[in-house]
């Protein structure tokens, strides 16, 4: 039996704004506790919320971005559901008219394939409040500062196939919404969270399988995981002769495992109303219009846009506009050494290699795009190989200063002076007259190779500084006389 | 249509009521009576009737993303029956 997985997520993307959404308090994370909890996040009587504009420019910006519809009326429902750190006793949300109504996107995939992913909707809400279970004499600790939080909650048609699909849907909206700057999308401090509905069906069936809700999940690599965790969990149920229950489900990490949450299970009806609190939002298409043209450029545009200009291919160009520092990088090294390639394979080989190892990011690398365009500007003019180019990234990522700085303070120069070079040729092919002797007797079609020797001892008399086409040259030319 | 005991006891449940069972069956009987006038409503034909979002014909009015409140933590504080840390404190809550 061939099983298949079917896979629709629900992200919840934190917007940044100032304030909070239907309060004037503050959202800044890391506050003291309750710091910036008002008397409207707290549910105190008499209290009215008053929505936040910043918030609806916020997710019309998302909803352009997606191709969607905007929601020209959107609407605020209650969802009533009784938690400690929820003060009102409902969560103010949308439901029947949200703000972003269907749209598409193309994800692409390793193997080169690009897979249409349907968006359901997108809706405005408010973020809870945090819940701290530690041992308070016996009672739990309420912090309401993220109470209030505006969030966009992007819920995706079951459209995708594996958990590689969805980590790439999930990744291409993490590209749009901080390309779009409407969210830094930290996953690690919850500025991004993602629920999976995960279900199974025998292949070719059309009838969808019952599903289950993994809550939560905070990390790019934990989304695969889980998804793969439960899936094999509800093919083995069956097999076994078991049927999948409906029902939110905890990914253990530590555990490898997926949980049910049968707490959530028995309340699980929350009586939606619209919210007699607030008032239908209406949005003119000359608003629309105007958030329209002020979008930046987005991954996919800035994708082709590379190929086009730069001359890059489509893979490079797609993985350097993943993220839009990596891609301002790229520009700035490209267009201050005016070597687009040469700059592309610097940034995604040596520079991520580098970031990699070091655990840092490009906001704090030591090496800016000025002085990497600096130093592809050296391997362009001949005063480097692209060899000693490395070592001087090296001297770069210590903070050495900028590429002619390093250059002279180390005496990398590569030689191009065809004197010295002969020189050095002279003493090679000297001290090593039975190589010589073997080059001169072997044909056409070794001799590459054998000449390959030569070259090598020439480029350690010299340090590596000796230009490689000089060295080349002057070495045929001589071989040639002996 | 009308309810039943068991109707109400789920909503009290859901609602976080206390509820005694002789409530329980007269508030099914008098929310019945209630919705007796809904059924009558029901009848209506509505076909081309756009769900009410609001019972005022106006628009919400936005407000600019400013930080207007300040820290007010210690007198709202002061209101709650047990606060540590800055937190406030509730009955302990297990998932």
């Amino acid at each position: 039996m061939e099983w298949e997985t079917v896979i629709g997520l629900e992200i919840h993307v934190q917007l940044s704004t100032q304030s909070k959404i239907f309060s004037g308090a503050s959202t800044a994370f890391g506050a003291a506790p309750n710091s910036q909890a008002c008397a409207v996040d707290l549910a105190m009587p008499g209290t009215l919320p008053v929505a936040n504009e910043q918030a609806f420019k916020f997710a019309v910006m998302f909803g352009l971005a997606m191709n969607a519809d905007i929601g020209k009326r959107s609407v605020f429902e209650r969802k009533n559901y009784f938690y400690p750190d929820l003060p009102k006793g409902y969560q103010t949300t949308q439901l029947e008219e949200p703000i972003v109504g269907p749209g598409v996107i193309e994800v692409e995939l390793a193997s080169g394939e690009t897979k249409s992913i349907r968006l359901h909707h997108a809706h405005l809400e408010e973020d809870a409040g945090k819940s701290l279970h530690e041992d308070y004499h016996g009672m739990s600790g309420i912090d309401l500062n993220r109470a209030g939080t505006p969030l966009i909650e992007i819920v995706s048609e079951p459209d995708m196939r594996t958990a590689e699909e969805a980590v790439a849907y999930l990744k291409k909206i993490h590209s749009i919404i901080t390309y779009l700057g409407i969210s830094d999308g930290d996953m690690s401090q919850g500025s991004m969270r993602c629920d999976a509905n995960v279900s199974v069906r025998l292949k070719g069936e059309e009838k969808l399988g019952t599903r289950c809700e993994i809550k939560n999940i905070n990390s790019f690599k934990f989304v695969e995981k889980a998804i793969n965790i439960e899936a094999a969990r509800q093919i083995d149920l069956i097999e076994d002769g078991g049927s999948v229950v409906q029902e939110t489900r905890l990914f253990d990490v530590d555990k490898s495992e997926t949980r049910s949450m049968r707490s959530k299970e028995v309340a699980n009806d929350y009586r939606y109303f619209p919210c007699p609190d607030l008032l239908p939002v209406i949005l003119d298409d000359d608003y629309i219009e105007t958030i329209r043209n002020t979008l930046p450029e987005l991954p996919d545009a800035k994708r082709d846009r590379f190929v086009s200009e730069h001359g890059l291919s489509k893979y490079d160009a797609a993985v350097l506009t993943t993220d839009r520092p990596t891609a301002d990088f790229f520009e700035a090294v490209a267009k201050g050494s005016g070597e687009a390639k040469l700059a592309a394979n610097w940034v995604m080989v040596d520079l991520a290699a580098y970031l990699n190892k070091s655990e840092t990011t490009l906001a704090t690398c030591p090496v800016n795009a000025e002085q990497l365009a600096g130093l592809i500007s050296r391997i362009k003019d001949g005063t480097i190989s692209g060899k000693i180019a490395k070592q001087v990234f090296e001297a770069m990522t210590n903070g050495e200063g900028d590429a002619d700085t390093i250059i002279d303070k180390h005496g990398l120069k590569q030689v191009s002076d065809t004197g010295a070079i002969e020189k050095m040729v002279d003493e090679v092919i000297a001290n090593n007259p039975a190589q010589v002797n073997n080059y001169k007797n072997a044909d056409d079609k070794k001799r590459p190779k054998m000449l390959g020797f030569f070259v090598g001892q020439i480029m350690k008399a010299s340090k590596g500084q000796a230009n490689p086409q000089a060295v080349n040259e002057i070495l045929l030319k001589k071989l040639g006389e002996q | 249509m009308a309810v039943d005991q068991s109707d109400i006891e789920k909503l009290a449940e859901l609602a976080r009521l206390q509820i005694s069972e002789e409530a329980a069956a007269e508030t099914a009987q008098s929310i019945s009576q209630v919705l007796e006038l809904v059924d009558q409503l029901q009848a209506a034909d509505t076909q081309n009737v756009k769900p009410m979002a609001h019972p005022l014909d106006a628009v919400q009015r936005l407000r600019a993303d400013v930080v207007t409140e300040t820290d007010q933590r210690e007198s709202l504080q002061a209101m709650a029956p047990a606060t540590q840390d800055g937190l406030y404190l509730v009955p302990k809550v297990i998932e």
